[in-house]
Formats: structure tokens, sequence, C-alpha cells
């Protein structure tokens, strides 16, 4: 059995009651599950991007010929 | 354009110096024969379709696939991507060899051996399936894998011929065309049928919000009584030039099978779409369902866990003809009574071309049903 680390992180405290009183009948059970989707949310949408896929100029070329011989591009 | 899954499209397809060494020296190997539908599998890791994996789940990877739905960096998965070995094989084998997996065709990839680990089958299809039920066809494979599992990274030697090779994109050329087409947002459409006038709207509707549309069917083992795979791409074909802007739609196949995990196959779908380049996934009705072993809308219910998923599903309900209307509709527009209405469904047209009939004007366009009258037996055995 493998166990997911987790850590203990602090904020304020009536930051932390603003979130427990919005997350009421949400569907998230606790303050801790409500915080891991917001910064699950925030991390993906700031790392958008940061990784494209780079093609060699070689690459580039063999890939765009298959295009072509299969019609996809003239 | 979107990030590769978990930010690195993989690529593990050996050199051709490297391929030519292997197979002067492959009796050197241990060496393990695998399916056609493995060998598959495999294709896919190398070429990036399951990227960021490298290779089969070692077990704290399976086992935080199977608990929490995401790998131990956090990143989500929720099929684990496995390869089963028999008992003999496992007591010979150790960590840290390198071993070849043959197909049907010949060698296939050459396996940096991690672990080899027993699985518990039962915990497996409860998390993946949700069910411990026999009749379930992923419960009922995983009864019949062996009871090892081994795990490490794999090269490619060589992808073998597909009939359909000719419709197949790897990650990196789907990726390539889009970019030539100057395409941003891409919704993908996954099908394991011919189109009916319900699946045209919907990706007509989805086009209206982006660039361009991937139509990407599943090509692949499949059950008795499925289209068969020439069918469901001639009548795509025959769609696309009929009633398709070329400059806004394409086809390219995904290879894999159906493992009718439902909802959490439905999210799998999404990552390997994502890594064609797709910005978009449409989901429809008990997407990856089989049977009634999953609530009509449960694979739109998981998308909430995932909110760092970054491609966006887009929901579809049912559709139907209204009478009314006199069009393609879906249950959020249109006001009219059930009995208005001609509803779409496969399984319909199925029953409807088995009976020898032809499907209505209003549920499949005439190009269509003419490619599927072509063939004597459209059908799987």
């Amino acid at each position: 059995m493998q166990d997911k680390k987790y850590t203990t992180i602090s904020i304020p405290t009536p930051l932390a009651n603003k979130i427990k009183k919005r997350i009421e009948g949400t569907g998230f059970n606790s303050l801790s599950s409500y915080v891991t989707y917001i910064l699950r949310q925030v991390i993906s949408s700031i790392e958008q991007d940061e990784h494209n896929v780079e093609f060699s100029k070689e690459d580039e070329e063999k890939i765009k010929n298959r295009l072509r011989n299969l019609g996809y591009i003239d | 354009m979107i990030n590769p899954h978990g930010g690195e499209l993989i690529e593990r397809e050996m050199s051709a110096e490297k391929r030519e060494k292997i197979i002067n020296e492959i009796t050197d190997f241990y060496r393990i024969i695998i399916n056609a539908e493995q060998a598959q599998e495999i294709e896919n890791i190398a070429q990036g379709v399951f990227s960021p994996l490298k290779g089969f789940l070692p077990e704290n990877e399976y086992e935080s696939v199977l608990e929490h739905s995401r790998l131990t960096n956090d990143v989500p998965w929720t099929i684990p991507i496995l390869l089963g070995i028999s008992d003999d094989d496992a007591k010979v084998m150790n960590p840290t060899d390198s071993i070849v997996l043959v197909g049907p065709d010949g060698p296939v990839a050459v396996l940096d051996v991690e672990e080899i680990f027993k699985f518990d089958k039962k915990k497996h299809v409860k998390s993946v399936f949700g069910t411990t039920d026999s009749r379930h066809p992923g419960v009922k494979r995983t009864e019949e894998m062996y009871d090892f599992l081994i795990s490490g990274e794999i090269e490619l030697i060589q992808a073998n011929p597909h009939p359909f090779d000719r419709y197949y994109l790897k990650p990196k050329e789907s990726r390539l065309l889009f970019k030539e087409r100057g395409w941003n947002k891409i919704v993908a459409f996954q099908t394991r049928n011919p189109p009916h006038v319900g699946h045209e709207y919907v990706q007509k509707a989805a086009l209206t919000i982006v660039d361009g549309l991937l139509i990407n069917p599943i090509i692949g083992k499949k059950k008795a009584g499925d289209f068969k795979d020439e069918v469901i791409l001639e009548s795509y074909n025959a769609l696309i030039e009929n009633y398709y802007p070329k400059q806004h739609a394409v086809m390219s196949i995904l290879k894999t099978e159906m493992r009718y995990g439902g909802p959490k196959e439905a999210i799998h779908h999404s990552i390997m779409r994502k890594n064609f380049g797709c910005t978009h996934f449409i989901v429809g009705r008990d997407h990856a369902g089989v049977g009634d072993f999953y609530g009509p809308y449960d694979a739109h219910d998981i998308f909430k866990d995932f909110p760092d998923l970054e491609i966006e599903p887009i929901f579809f309900k049912s559709f139907s003809h209204c009478k009314t209307c006199g069009g393609p509709v879906n249950d959020k527009i249109c006001p009219h009574p059930p009995e208005n209405h001609i509803f779409f469904k496969g399984t319909m047209v199925r029953e409807i071309v088995n009976e020898g009939k032809i499907p209505p004007k209003e549920m499949m366009r005439p190009e269509v049903v003419e490619v599927i009258k072509s063939y004597e037996d459209p059908f799987v055995k």
C-alpha cells in the first residue's frame, strides 16, 4: 500500500473561515480538498504553454513531407 | 499550443543503427511474447500518445493511480498501463535486465526491467472499472491476466505496419499539422461508429467555438456486433467530403483498444487527445461505458476532480431530430415533447442496419448509408 504524501501549510484563520463558509454544500468535503483544487487549477494555468514541443529542422521537413503525401497539407 | 500531458512529449523510438544492432543480437536477450494489443500500447508509449509515461508503471506509480487517479508527481492519470507476465517469466527475470518484447509480427521493444510485482486484481478492477462484476469486459480481461506485472521504460524497436496507417498521425505529426493550419484551438471527437446526424451536429456545434476539428476514431480490438474499422473510416470520409469545411476538419485514427472504463477512461481519452495537441474534447452520454455499469453522466462529473487537466471537456447530453423544429437539436435548445423526436443512438442505427433496413435521412446522411450498404457484413463477428 502506497500512501500519498501530504504536508501542512498555514493560511490566515479569517481566510480559512471564509473558505469554509464558501464551500458549504459545494461537494468539497474539507478546506484542504478545496485549496488543493484551487492550487492545481492555478499552477496548471501558469504552466500553460511552458512546454512547447520543439521540432528540429530535419524533423519538421520529414513530418511535413508525410503530411503532404497523406493529403493533410498542400 | 497546449502542453503535452505532464510537460514532455515522449519519444522512445530507436534509431536505425540501434535497431539493427538489437536485431542482430536478439538471441542474447531474454524474450517475452506479447499480443497485438500489447504491442500497440507499446507504440503508444513510444510515440507519445501516453505521455508522460515512458514505460509500464512501477508499483508505486500503479498504486498512486489506483488510489488517487494521479501519478506520484500529482499529474492526472486514471488508467494504469500495465504488462502482465507469467509466473515462469517472473521467476527468471531480475530488475536491471534488458529484455525484448516480441509481438505477432516480430520484435517490438526493449524493456529495461525495473520491477516485477504481484497485483491485487480485485482492488484493480474496483478502482479502474468501479465494479468487480465479471460481466464487465474490463473486469473479465483483468481476471484473465497473469498475476505478475513487469515495469520499466521501453524503447520501440519498430512500429508494426497497420492496415490503416494512412490515417494515423503521431502526436508530433498532429501537432505540426495544427500549427501549419494555424489552428490554436482544436476540438477532438472520439468515435467507434459511423456518423449519424447527431454526431455531425455535435461536431459542428463544437467547431463553431474553435479553429479546427479532429475526428479521431478508435481503431482496435472491438466487441462482436461493432461496426468494422473500414466501415467507420469510409463513412467518415464520405461525410467530410460532402458536408465539412476541409480547412477546418481532419480525421486521423487512435490505435488503441477500448477498456470500457467509463468515467476514468473519459479522462484517459482526454489525456491522449491533449498529447495530440487538442485543446478541447467532446464527452457524450455514457462515454466509454458498457451495459449499465455507469450512470449516463458519470463521465461528465469526473472532470470536476481534475481542474489541472488543461484540455477542456465539452459536454453533450442527448441529441435528436425534432420534427417540429425541423432539424437536429439537443435537450437544452428544444422545448418539444419526446413524441416529436427521432432519437439518435448508435445501437439504434445498428439495429436498423441489422434488419436490412435503411436509416432515415433525419438520422443518417445518404452518403454514409451508401458506404454501410456497400458492405455485405459491416459488423465485427
